[in-house]
């Protein structure tokens, strides 16, 4: 009986054994791992910094009241209001069709149909499209397009009305940036639904739209929520679309007529990083600022990937 | 057996309905076509109108001109001076360098950190880098842009003794740090479906997992990392406020990575607010914006067929 | 008329069509339900099945056996059309239900699924409450008084033996039901719009032998009212609670007739090794 593996082996087999280094694996696993220690530290760092210099500065009176002596004091309020109207106004715009469109594509198209791939490579494509290029197509199109017809159409008088920086252009400019993501979201929460539960509605005599409405909407609005949550996070932490089509540093007034201009956190953030007079007396609001932005954008996508996983979860159990 | 006083369905209904449906799902190919059309549109006077064409024609944005008698020719972007200079040369150059010393920093990390997760970690270590790489990925480029131009800019700038906070290297590595978890989620989907076989195959004739990793994985894992690797090049160059807030937004031209430069996205969104609705400079603006959304084009279309390739390479193996 | 007359299938009576069910039609005082003429199916290029015939007898219960992959799946799921949700497939010949052709003698398809209902192999409620799931038919085809869905869902209810252990709990999901309680569920919820056909594709394949027999006996007492077609891999299961019993083999019926006979006497002998299971 040999007494170990090593020994059943014949001389050929144990010098070539011997040559096999045991420990050079360590070289890759070291350095892959360096980088994955890299990444750690460098988020630390950026959250670290953002959490330190703001959190300070996160007061009830912070977030709830207006800025005042020109963002060296006070609070961020309506730069609060702003953005939270904004991405309500592109929530309303983008979920229907978002979700019409993946509905459109799971339920109604075949798979390999051209339409099909067009409209996904679309889709892809719209998703990667630049920031600023939405923001130059929210100038050129909604703002003078569609505005400066609306103004020629409806008021023939002195000055624009919609053919001008509002919230309502900006917030459908933000909506064609967040589609692909609702659209991919409620596709994904779509495809968890299990063809016979489909079918049982269409032998009981449903027509394929009453299924739709009965059966398939409401077992993918856990899809469809993390959709308009991702869209959301997306959206609030988008600057460059907004920056001209209805983004203001600093306004009187809170937007409440669908062409006023607003305020929002993230453009706050960048007029008050860039052009401040005084960057050390604004530095403890723009850090607040951030950390008020981050925290939101954590939370939202927090939520959604919890729903998300609850979903899957469902799915393997169900 | 009528028990039931049963309604007949609507068909006018039904089929409203599902047209409407139908019209919805065209949103984003509308989208897309519209988007691609008003923004060419509004630079089509370079094309087209002689007046316009004085300033900025094809041939002026591209080549070096002569600005001044008898000064040597020269690219240069000013486009509010006296003698307006509209080249394209240094916003492409600054474009570049800072997308390269992006992808330099993002595709030894990302790539790194894939490897890792895919062939060494354990479960564990998994579920700490999957949170972080979503972490990265979750922030705003606005706050990536607030960091470089806070807090990096005066690190490079003690570390290198430079006289210039922002400059193409800071913008360069919050660009970076942005792009990493796109290159990161492509390609450890691309090690993690490389099929069992292959890998089965591989220790079957004696090798260990670490060389199965790098000789086996690894190879067929690369066009999919590639196509990590190109749809995170064209974030880089399309991405705006990062290098608004870091790079320093001079239009130098030169060839060290301590200047600043300006990138084609942030001159529009520097410029844009302050020109004449209808005037040259916005034609080249909205110029500037259809190159920037045929670049991105392309390269997305490129790395999603690379993907798609593979996707059906390997369904169809491993059924 | 005599009950051994039966036609053999040879290719020339395949190809001429005629019905190789003599036997049955040729009985007096038969009605039939739904009757089948060189029926063509086709996945793509692949022929599923050819040129079935086949008439099934009202109020009866009629088997489908034979091996998998036979197409007596396919075959059960043109009779309600569930195959139009399936793409890339065709359909050639002829299904009347009482003599009215299920592709154009309807006004729409949902019409000819309330008078053909189906149960399915694997039960499938409705993530809703078990009220909910019976009353769903009649909702989606325009019935909304609250006291006839009541009425509708305790009536079915009773009828599929279910009343007496849910009639508590009608408001609890329908998914905390045990597998036996929710394939009868379904059965409950097929009968709610009152169909003359039953179509079940091995509604017990996935049950133990107590649910199994519960729904066996489900199917003797409901044949007295709706007419019965039954998929089963089940050779006992067929002879317990069929009537009459079609072999299929390779998208063709070899052999269809008498539950009795078929099991005790076949004509085929395809049929009589698959039932002394020589192979399948």
């Amino acid at each position: 009986m040999p007494a170990s593996p090593y020994s059943a082996l014949n001389r050929r087999q144990r010098l070539t054994a011997s040559f096999k280094p045991k420990s050079a694996g360590n070289i890759p696993r070291g350095l892959t791992f360096a980088a994955v220690l890299v990444i750690i530290i460098m988020l630390a760092l950026i959250l670290g910094n953002v959490i330190w210099g703001g959190a300070t500065t996160i007061t009830w009176d912070f977030l709830s009241s207006p800025p005042e002596d020109g963002m060296e004091a006070g609070g961020i309020f309506p730069a609060i209001f702003g953005t939270v109207a904004l991405v309500i106004l592109m929530v309303i715009a983008v979920l229907p069709v978002g979700v019409l469109t993946a509905i459109y594509l799971h339920e109604y198209t075949n798979s390999d149909s051209m339409i099909t791939k067009i409209i996904r490579q679309a889709i892809n494509n719209l998703a990667g499209v630049p920031s600023i290029v939405f923001g130059l197509f929210g100038l050129g199109f909604f703002i003078n397009f569609v505005g400066g017809n609306l103004d020629k159409i409806f008021y023939s008088s002195a000055g624009p009305v919609w053919g001008q920086p509002a919230i309502i252009w900006a917030s459908l400019t933000l909506s064609l940036l967040t589609l692909p993501v609702v659209i991919i979201s409620t596709e994904e929460a779509l495809r968890t639904i299990p063809r016979e539960i489909k079918d049982g509605s269409l032998a009981l005599g449903a027509s394929k739209l009453q299924t739709i409405r009965k059966i398939i909407l409401p077992q993918a609005m856990p899809g469809i929520l993390t959709g308009a949550i991702l869209a959301v996070s997306r959206g609030a932490g988008e600057v460059a679309p907004i920056m001209f089509t209805g983004a203001a540093y600093y306004l009187p007034y809170l937007p409440l007529k669908l062409n006023d201009q607003f305020m929002e956190l993230g453009y706050h953030i960048y007029v008050m990083a860039t052009q401040s007079p005084d960057i050390e007396k604004t530095k403890p609001i723009l850090y607040g600022t951030v950390l008020v932005l981050l925290l939101l954008t954590f939370v939202l996508n927090f939520t959604a990937v919890i729903i998300r996983s609850k979903m899957r979860r469902s799915r393997a159990h169900g | 057996m009528a028990k039931y006083k049963f309604k007949p369905k609507s068909r006018i209904k039904e089929f409203i309905g599902e047209k409407f449906i139908a019209v919805s799902a065209f949103a984003a190919l509308i989208a897309i076509l519209l988007i691609f059309i008003f923004i060419f549109k509004e630079s089509l006077p370079i094309f087209f109108d002689s007046e316009v064409q004085q300033e900025a024609s094809l041939d002026k944005m591209t080549f070096k001109q002569e600005y001044y008698e008898g000064r040597e020719p020269k690219w240069a972007w000013q486009p509010e001076s006296k003698v307006p200079k509209y080249s394209l040369f240094p916003l492409v150059l600054g474009t570049l360098k800072s997308a390269i010393i992006a992808m330099l920093i993002a595709i030894p990390l990302s790539v790194g950190a894939a490897i890792y997760s895919s062939e060494f970690a354990n479960k564990k270590m998994r579920e700490v880098i999957k949170p972080v790489i979503e972490l990265l990925a979750g922030i705003p480029s606005i706050v990536m842009g607030f960091f470089a131009l806070i807090i990096l800019a005066t690190i490079i700038q003690k570390l290198l003794g430079l006289t210039f906070r922002l400059n193409v290297l800071t913008a360069g590595i919050a660009l970076g740090l942005a792009v990493i978890p796109i290159i990161f989620t492509v390609a450890e989907d691309a090690m993690t479906s490389v099929p069992r076989t292959l890998r089965d195959a591989a220790l079957a004739l004696g090798a260990n997992p670490w060389q199965v990793s790098m000789t086996v994985v690894l190879p067929a894992a690369l066009p999919g990392i590639g196509a990590g690797v190109v749809l995170g090049f064209g974030r880089a160059i399309g991405e705006t406020m990062i290098v608004l807030m870091a790079s320093g937004n001079a239009a130098i031209i030169s060839a060290s990575l301590t200047d600043s430069v300006r990138t084609l996205s942030a001159t529009i969104a520097a410029e844009l607010a302050e020109v004449v609705f209808g005037g040259t400079h916005y034609n080249v603006l909205f110029f500037i914006g259809t190159l920037l959304f045929v670049f991105t084009f392309i390269t997305n279309l490129g790395g999603d067929f690379v993907l798609n390739r593979l996707k059906e390479k390997y369904q169809g193996e491993t059924r | 008329m005599d009950d051994n007359k039966i036609i053999k299938p040879t290719d020339e009576n395949l190809m001429s069509g005629r019905v190789l069910n003599d036997n049955i039609s040729s009985r007096a005082d038969k009605t039939i339900k739904i009757s089948i003429r060189n029926l063509n199916f086709y996945y793509g290029k692949n022929c599923a099945l050819k040129n079935v015939s086949l008439d099934i007898e009202t109020k009866k219960v009629c088997a489908l056996i034979g091996p998998s992959g036979c197409g007596k799946s396919t075959f059960i799921r043109t009779l309600n059309r569930m195959n139009d949700t399936i793409p890339n497939t065709r359909l050639e010949g002829e299904i009347l239900l009482d003599d009215i052709n299920i592709y154009r003698g309807f006004k729409d398809v949902a019409s000819l699924r309330m008078r053909v209902g189906m149960v399915f192999q694997r039960s499938n409620p409705f993530p809703k409450s078990i009220f909910e799931n019976v009353a769903y038919g009649l909702r989606v085809n325009g019935i909304s008084e609250k006291d006839v869905i009541a009425n509708a869902v305790e009536d079915t209810l009773r009828r599929a033996y279910l009343w007496d252990e849910v009639k508590d709990k009608l408001a609890h999901s329908a998914l905390m039901l045990s597998g036996g309680q929710q394939q009868r569920l379904c059965i409950a919820r097929a009968l709610a719009v009152e169909p003359d056909v039953l179509l079940m594709d091995e509604p017990a394949s996935a049950l133990d032998p107590i649910s199994t027999s519960k729904i066996e006996d489900l199917i003797n007492e409901l044949k007295r009212n709706h007419t019965i077609v039954i998929v089963t891999h089940n050779m006992q299961q067929a002879a317990r609670v069929a009537d009459n019993t079609a072999f299929f083999y390779e998208g063709v019926i070899i052999e269809y007739g008498l539950t009795k006979q078929i099991f005790t006497k076949p004509n085929e002998k395809k049929t009589e090794d698959y039932i002394t299971g020589r192979f399948g």
